[in-house]
């Protein structure tokens, strides 16, 4: 037991000097503490776009998924696959857009393409409300993963504290430089845990892939292809399609987007991304080798760990723990930098035009702690409502998407009346789907049947589309040439 | 909209509409099962795919 401790403990230390070292040599303005002087090259790019990967969500949702669902779990891999060939296109504009009108943040992103500080406001109230129940559950995971790996010794409420105090020093010392310094740490323990993992268990318990599988299939018939019914094919692809245009809507990979040097670095990165997060592979294999060793868990969450507790002595867990709790704060830590940045910049320099950059900076600095805190707030008492809260928060962000891709094309018909009426008409049906349980049969009771397990949130973003179109269409006329959007 | 681009279509295509035509357990490949085995072939294959426009992007020389 002490052996974990002293290794999560080594690890909480190493982020923390990682980070703040981060910042040696480099002048925090504005510009360098939020975008990184817009200097990083391919590899750092690489950590911070592949960061989001390996979250305390797919560390422990994914082998979950893969230990209580079988095969729909695969949806994770194909959005994900999906989503790093559309970077291909879709981010070289962001950058080039981001550099020539120095932006920082995505709301400075859409208030500059459509000439609208009030719809730059709009997106930052939508972006906080879908980072938060990120961050929250990335401490959530945190406490689950350092409590259990070091067998209690850590308390799961000292854990969070922890945590956010690692996370606030080195956000606050050395922005997004201290994330991808302390991703580079990140990257290589969950590859060296996840691998490891992924291919020990199975022949440790099996004696392969093959037994291991044979065995899922014979104790769970149909377990490894998608049912007829529920996440079925049409959920699979209707998910996939949804899930992979939300992928790069989230406020906190803009960040990283603006912080390339150039726009080549996405392009490579499109080509190694989607064989990089094929580890995710591995992280489905340890929930199926759960499956026969663990098969009555009160908590799919816990297959990873609990299986590990079960296999390996203490140092391991250890090293477990410690990729996991670096699963937790390189997300964290982007998040909390992007929502203090979104409030000071979005919020207070929109209606304090006379801020300038400086005071910017120090009050994004004086935030961090801030935000941290209401995080660790919701932690510790928030229920198990947080996972529920990110799948809304998910379908909030992909309603940005119609907008932003109409803003890169070569010429947008998109208004800014229309671009905010999309993404109020979106979140509205979003929070009316979930809120009231809605399935598109319902909706749409002339659909046929086979369609009844479309993701009901492909509605809310042709209900968004339909709004932007229209109001786009009705205001166009009414704008004078200022008013519309800027190249 | 250069006619390269056309094929990182092939990877949509292959893996959403493997959900309906590559969707079974047998044959098992590589020790996985074949709708595993599918997706991540696919994957594989898109790096290559990406890997091929990269390379002939006249935007990236």
């Amino acid at each position: 037991m002490n052996s974990a401790l002293l290794i999560i403990g080594l690890f909480f230390l190493a982020a923390l000097v990682l980070g703040i070292s981060a910042r040696a040599g480099k002048d925090m303005d504005l510009e360098e503490w939020t975008v990184g002087g817009r200097s990083l090259g391919s590899i750092f790019v690489f950590l911070l776009l592949a960061g989001e990967i390996y979250t305390t969500f797919t560390f422990l949702g994914g082998s979950s998924w893969a230990y209580s669902k079988g095969a729909p779990a695969m949806f994770i891999l194909a959005y994900g696959c999906f989503s790093y060939v559309i970077s291909y296109w879709l981010l070289p504009p962001i950058w080039r857009y981001g550099k020539k009108h120095g932006l920082v943040s995505q709301s400075d992103f859409f208030s500059t393409k459509y000439n609208s500080p009030a719809l730059g406001v709009l997106v930052a109230v939508v972006g906080l409300v879908a980072m938060m129940p990120y961050l929250v559950l990335q401490f959530k995971g945190l406490k689950l993963i350092v409590e259990t790996a070091s067998y209690g010794a850590i308390s799961g409420t000292a854990a969070v504290w922890i945590g956010a105090v690692v996370v606030t020093l080195y956000v606050v010392a050395s922005g997004l430089r201290g994330s991808a310094w302390t991703a580079a740490l990140k990257d290589v323990m969950i590859l060296g845990v996840v691998l490891f993992l992924g291919i020990y268990l199975p022949i440790h318990y099996y004696g392969g892939f093959d037994p291991m599988f044979h065995h899922v299939e014979a104790v769970k018939p149909g377990f490894l292809a998608l049912p007829k019914d529920g996440k079925n094919p049409v959920w699979f692809v209707s998910t996939v399609c949804l899930t992979m245009l939300g992928f790069y809507m989230w406020p906190h990979f803009f960040a990283s987007v603006f912080s390339g040097r150039d726009a080549r670095v996405f392009r490579r990165n499109a080509v190694v991304l989607p064989i990089y997060q094929l580890m995710l592979l591995f992280v489905f294999f340890i929930g199926f080798a759960a499956i026969g060793q663990i098969p009555h868990l009160a908590n799919d969450d816990l297959a990873l760990l609990q299986i590990s507790i079960q296999t390996f002595p203490p140092w391991v867990l250890g090293l477990i723990g410690a990729a996991g709790l670096l699963a937790a704060l390189v997300p964290g830590s982007m998040l909390t930098m992007t929502m203090a940045t979104v409030v000071a910049r979005n919020f207070y320099q929109t209606f304090n035009p006379s801020a300038d950059d400086r005071q910017i900076a120090s009050l994004a600095k004086w935030l961090v702690p801030v935000v941290s805190l209401i995080a660790v707030y919701f932690t510790l008492a928030g229920g198990r409502g947080i996972v529920a809260l990110l799948l809304l928060a998910y379908s909030f962000v992909t309603q940005l998407f119609p907008s932003l891709l109409l803003s890169v094309l070569p010429r947008n018909f998109g208004t800014k009346y229309g671009a905010a009426a999309g993404i109020i008409v979106g979140v509205a049906t979003v929070v009316y789907t979930n809120v009231t349980h809605t399935t598109l049969t319902q909706l749409l009771p002339f659909l046929p049947a086979s369609l009844s397990t479309v993701n009901t949130g492909i509605v809310a973003l042709v209900a968004n589309i339909v709004a932007l179109v229209v109001v786009s269409v009705l205001t166009r006329p009414l704008l004078k040439e200022s008013d519309t959007q800027t190249t | 909209m250069r006619p390269l681009y056309l094929l990182a279509l092939l990877p949509f295509i292959s893996i959403l509409g493997g959900a309906f035509f590559a969707n079974r357990v047998d044959p098992y490949v590589l020790g996985l099962p074949f709708f595993m085995f599918w997706i991540a072939m696919w994957i594989v294959l898109t790096s290559i795919i990406m890997g091929i426009i990269y390379a002939l992007d006249p935007n990236n020389r």
